[in-house]
């Protein structure tokens, strides 16, 4: 194989911009395919080269094989790393990639496929003497499986064509519905039922294989805390694994990657029982998304031995012996709504700056817009110490010294799961966020009182910011009276409430402030728009902060919020205009469109006229109902003359 | 550049009487502050709050710029005489959407806002200030008019409010009307001469006569909505511009007029850096003695109000008793001008006549620090030619182009105050420390003088002088002197611009410096002749 000069990445965000990174490294050139919601994501404009899939549904542009292959060629690209998602799985466009001419830095097709069926995967494993859970393929078998059973699709993934049946009673129904889902979803209805184990830990080992015979494990990796079958705090090595067993999951997880012939990164995850048992579940022929958590404590960079053994060179010898060293633990940033059912949150990032001390990937950057076409995942934080207790507490401090603002994510579920005593007991298993309610755990970190000094910290700053940009006296003290009658204030938004805040910077600096009509002690040390240094009741502390748009974002070691400013005037347009149902100029009463006594939505027409040989509609001014209609078709009408009155709801 | 020397010494026991003895004052003040701003009232205030009415100042806070500065003018005009303390009216200089504009608003708790002399004389003030610094005004109106038990001392003079405006609106000075209420009868002439009119729906009321003077005038029924309704204004005589549907929304519209006038300084623009005083202002209470018999040299004034304290002091070692110079004030160059140890001789004439034609040819503004009893007396004086000395500086004073500011810090009297730009030499704006007092001799002089030409008047009809008397009668004058003399007496009759608390005084002579800067600063080239 011919030596890699330019690598495309079939593929988005943060993991386009790994490969870039390692590509970079390594001197290889990069090039970008993107969809036109991506096109300003920071990945398009790191590469080399960039390549436009136009539209936005996955459909149309990442899983197009086709234009992928076609931009790679168009760029002069010599490889294609696929990424994890999209057609990283697919041998068909393996193949594509290969026939192209171009490089796959990936499995070959064929362990792709043997992998993609659930059910050839159990059976070559269990010839190649992996563990597996027992089965059955037919719903007969099922009594000898036991119950509870699950019941899958063998196409299937991501928790789809997939049902738990606990009754024996309830087994061929669910058969029926999985198998309906799963031709539905993959075009394959084979389902199989397999046991099932309640709540177990999820344990997978990295496996590296090179076209010279050489299969190694890098070690396992624990993802066991997840939320709807998707990982979200993962962590190497696993509390629960000693190195006997560690040398045990290296040696079935080798033998599964030998038994399918197996060229470069691969993952074999396996179910582990609370006595250690474990089972082969399924094998990931892909890099995988927690893949940072290995590389942090074997040093190695699983990319560039992606490369390496794509253009068939064999694994170099730190890969061949690897040792490990510390603990590293990822955790994987949504955007969403983890006390709301885990909806997805779309939108701006206003601010988007994780705090050092450990390792961003991510897929954007301050101003990047978090599109609701794709994965929701926007960043991976992942952190390396020597133990497992400080490696959570420093991913929890960066976590919490990170300023995330536009777009609501789970930041503050991870921060407390990461403090977690039964987290921090190694005692975690794919159960959980069902034991932890995450509207619970997910809760703001930011409790009431620091509500309130990051509301005095916001009008502060808001008053830095004014005093920063006066284009006259901006020198002169703050809202400076010779003659003070009142305070200055600001009102805040929160949720559907308002926060007010009163404040007055008197001489030499001192403060009086009432948040919400609360007294807060304030001593301010220095105060910029972007910075204030205050003590709030007592004890010092800088608050971060940054405003634009009518918005206003604090951050501090207390906690992160966001404060909606609200404009000391309505906006004129919410305004009704009085009298707008007076005749605009003489003319004729076409058309009457209402009687009195409907009810009407601001803008809905009333009264047509015809003037000038043109017709002017008279609109509702508000929403309401309409308490007298004084004209009729046909009628003359003088300009000014009263056509109908509508009585504007309460709250217009 | 030469700094000045911070002596002060903090621990001495004088520092520490001076302070309380002017915090003392300060603290009067804020109490006649705080009367002004109850306007008519606790009853009359919460009958205007539940008309959903904002007052005065409220409407001004919410008119100015978020956290901006304002100074208010003439805050205790026409305090101890008979009418309510702030004459009925608001008036200060503040920003409007990066504008620096003059506002002025009718206290309506106060007599329906009505107009009595005390708040037409500070609303002549207001207005000549905006006149000479080219600021836009902005009028929220809400008065009945002239207050008609004093319309004798109000009406013939009080013409001139109307003329002045137009008079603006002719020097392209932009005038703008909020009319929140009543603004009937000659009121009306105040959004009528103006520029921009606003008017609030269902509350502003403008005609020239209401219903029953229309009844009696002409026998014809109406009613206020008919007569002089917003609604009216805005739909069918075309006098409002502009319908607001509250109070906050004229106020927006007000702004938003105010934003795109596109206002433009036609001054330079200050230092785009500059440093702070060295030393901190709050010293001034502990160095200025209220006694105003004890001196105290201004340098230290000057080293808590220039930029970084740096002074330039021309012919420092020349008619001493008074210090000139040059230096910086809020990034904007600036002449000054200080007495220092009370009394004008020859060369301190002499001194203050050349600096200010030097302040002319460079174009540099000139600050006016009055600490003084005056142009010396005595025969050496007068031979020397004192009076032909104080009048070269008054004739430089009165002649000089560049703006003028004047503090009186302590002392002002006799000539002394006309050579240091007192208010009839027309300085941009003058205001007063609490402790300072001005007249034309002090108290006990004045009594001391009318004694001896009593004596000498009963002498000269050889009649015995009654002492009893005399000692009776010096008393009362020296009181009656002294009460007059008093900031607070002078300020009521808008013989200032208002008190200010010293430590102020960096920050208002800014705002003064700024708005000053809204027209070229273009000295004299040539002065009147000098009588030599």
């Amino acid at each position: 194989m011919a030596a890699i000069r330019r690598i495309l990445v079939a593929n988005r965000g943060e993991i386009a911009r790994r490969v870039f990174r390692t590509a970079r490294e390594m001197g290889i050139g990069t090039v970008a395919v993107y969809s036109d919601a991506d096109a300003d994501l920071p990945f398009v404009g790191e590469a080399d080269q960039a390549v436009r899939l136009p539209g936005t549904s996955p459909a149309d542009t990442y899983l197009r094989g086709d234009l992928v292959i076609a931009a790679a060629q168009a760029t002069g690209a010599d490889a294609v790393h696929p990424g994890y998602g999209f057609l990283s799985e697919n041998a068909a466009f393996a193949r594509a990639v290969v026939a192209a001419g171009l490089t796959w830095i990936g499995p070959p097709p064929d362990a792709i496929e043997a992998m993609g069926s659930k059910l050839g995967a159990k059976r070559l494993m269990r010839d190649a003497g992996v563990p597996t859970l027992p089965w059955s393929e037919s719903v007969e078998g099922a009594a000898d499986v036991g119950f509870p059973l699950l019941v899958k699709a063998s196409a299937g993934g991501g928790g789809r064509g997939m049902r738990i049946v606990r009754d024996p009673a309830e087994l061929a129904s669910a058969v029926e519905v999985a198998s309906r889902e799963a031709a539905g979803a993959f075009g394959d209805a084979t389902v199989f039922c397999e046991r099932y184990l309640e709540a177990p830990r999820h344990i997978e080992v990295q496996v590296f294989a090179d076209t010279h015979g050489n299969v190694v494990s890098l070690f396992e990796r624990e993802c066991s805390i997840q939320r709807r079958h998707q990982k979200i705090v993962e962590e190497a090595p696993s509390p629960a694994v000693d190195a006997d067993l560690r040398a045990s999951l290296g040696d079935a997880a080798v033998a599964a990657a030998r038994a399918v012939g197996y060229v470069g990164a691969g993952t074999v995850e396996f179910v582990m029982a609370p006595d250690s048992s474990y089972a082969f579940l399924e094998m990931n022929t892909r890099l995988q998304v927690e893949h940072p958590v290995t590389e942090c404590i074997t040093g190695l960079d699983l990319v560039r031995l992606q490369i390496l053994v794509a253009a068939g060179e064999p694994l170099p010898p730190e890969a061949l012996a690897p040792t490990m060293s510390g603990h590293a633990i990822e955790v994987r940033l949504y955007a969403e709504d983890a006390t709301n059912g885990f909806l997805p949150v779309t939108g701006t990032l206003r601010e988007f700056d994780i705090a050092g001390g450990v390792r961003s990937d991510s897929g954007v950057e301050s101003g990047s817009v978090v599109s609701p076409y794709y994965d929701a995942m926007i960043a991976k934080v992942i952190a390396h110490a020597p133990s497992r207790g400080e490696a959570a507490a420093r991913l929890a401090a960066a976590l919490r010294a990170s300023r995330i603002h536009g777009v609501t994510t789970n930041r503050d579920l991870l921060v407390r799961i990461l403090g977690e005593s039964e987290f921090l007991a190694g005692a975690t298993d794919t159960g959980y966020l069902e034991r932890h309610a995450p509207a619970v755990l997910g809760a703001a970190l930011l409790d009431d009182v620091g509500r309130r000094h990051h509301a005095a910290a916001a009008a502060l700053a808001l008053q830095a910011a004014h005093r920063a940009d006066a284009q006259v006296w901006s020198r002169l003290p703050s809202g400076w009276r010779n003659n003070p009658s009142q305070r200055q204030h600001v009102v805040l938004g929160e949720g559907d409430a308002e926060i007010r805040v009163d404040y007055v910077i008197a001489r030499a600096g001192s403060i009086e402030l009432a948040v919400g009509g609360e007294p807060v002690a304030v001593q301010l040390h220095s105060s910029a728009a972007d910075v204030i240094d205050a003590s709030m009741d007592g004890v010092r502390r800088r608050y971060r902060v940054a405003a634009a748009e009518g918005t206003v974002d604090v951050d501090s070691p207390l906690g992160s919020s966001s404060f909606p400013v609200l404009p000391r005037f309505e906006d004129p347009s919410h305004h009704v205009a009085a009298g707008s149902l007076v005749a605009p100029m003489p003319g004729a009463v076409v058309r009457v469109l209402v009687e009195a006594g409907a009810t009407v939505a601001k803008g809905d027409p009333l009264v047509v006229l015809e003037a000038m040989k043109m017709e002017h509609t008279v609109a509702s001014p508000a929403a309401g109902t309409v308490s007298e209609v004084r004209v009729q078709a046909g009628q003359q009408v003088d300009s000014g003359a009263v056509l109908a009155v509508v009585e504007a709801d309460a709250e217009s | 550049m030469p700094v000045l020397p911070d002596r002060v010494d903090r621990d001495a026991p004088e520092f520490a009487a001076r302070r309380e003895s002017l915090l003392e004052m300060l603290a009067e003040h804020d109490r006649q502050l705080a009367l002004a701003n109850g306007g008519g009232g606790e009853r009359a205030v919460e009958r205007h709050r539940q008309r959903g009415k904002l007052l005065p100042r409220e409407r001004i806070e919410l008119l100015l710029d978020p956290d901006s500065p304002f100074l208010e003018l003439s805050p205790l005009c026409a305090w101890g005489t008979s009418y309510t303390v702030g004459g009925s009216v608001v008036t200060g200089i503040g920003v409007v959407e990066g504008t620096e504009v003059l506002v002025q608003a009718h206290d309506p708790t106060v007599r329906g806002g009505a107009i009595n002399p005390f708040g037409a004389k500070k609303q002549g003030r207001a207005s000549q200030i905006a006149h000479e610094n080219r600021l836009p005004v902005v009028n929220l109106v809400e008065s009945g008019g002239a207050d008609l038990p004093t319309q004798s001392e109000i009406f013939i003079p009080g013409g001139s409010g109307f003329r002045d405006l137009t008079q603006k609106s002719a020097a392209a000075i932009p005038t703008i009307s909020l009319v929140f209420g009543n603004s009937t009868a000659g009121g009306a002439y105040v959004p009528g001469m103006s520029d921009y009119i606003v008017m609030v729906e269902g509350r502003a009321k403008v005609f020239l006569g209401g219903p029953p003077l229309v009844k009696m005038a002409t026998g014809e029924v109406s009613d206020d909505e008919e007569l002089g309704g917003a609604e009216m204004h805005a739909r069918t005589s075309g006098l409002a511009d502009y319908l607001a549907v509250d109070e906050h929304d004229a106020i927006r519209i007000g702004r938003q007029i105010v934003r795109r006038l596109n206002r433009q300084k036609l001054g330079r623009p200050p230092a785009s850096s500059y440093s702070d005083p060295l030393y901190d202002i709050d010293d001034l209470l502990g160095i200025v003695p209220t006694d105003l018999r004890e001196p105290f040299d201004p340098r230290d004034v000057l080293a808590r109000i220039l930029d970084g304290s740096e002074f330039d002091e021309f012919k420092p070692l020349y008619g001493s008793s008074l210090v000139t110079g040059f230096g910086q004030l809020h990034g904007y160059p600036i002449g000054v001008l200080a007495n220092a140890r009370g009394v004008l001789f020859n060369e301190e004439s002499e001194k203050a006549a050349q600096f200010i034609q030097l302040a002319n040819q460079i174009d540099t503004p000139l600050l006016f620090l009055q600490n003084t009893t005056g142009y010396m007396v005595g025969k050496e004086y007068e031979q020397r030619g004192i009076i032909k000395a104080g009048a070269q500086m008054i004739n430089a004073v009165s002649n000089s182009d560049v703006p003028h500011f004047t503090i009186n810090m302590g002392a002002s009297y006799g000539a002394g105050n006309y050579g240091m730009c007192g208010r009839a030499y027309n300085p941009r704006v003058l205001f007063t420390w609490p402790n300072a007092k001005s007249a034309v001799m002090g108290p006990a002089q004045l009594a001391g003088v009318l004694s001896i030409v009593a004596r000498a008047s009963a002498e000269a009809k050889g009649q015995p002088y009654d002492e009893e008397a005399d000692a009776a009668m010096r008393e009362m004058v020296e009181n009656q002197i002294e009460a007059e003399s008093k900031a607070l007496f002078l300020t009521a009759r808008v013989y200032d611009d208002g008190i200010i608390d010293p430590r102020d005084t960096r920050t208002v002579l800014g705002m003064a410096l700024s708005v000053a800067h809204n027209n070229p600063v273009q000295g004299r080239r040539g002065f009147g002749v000098f009588r030599m």
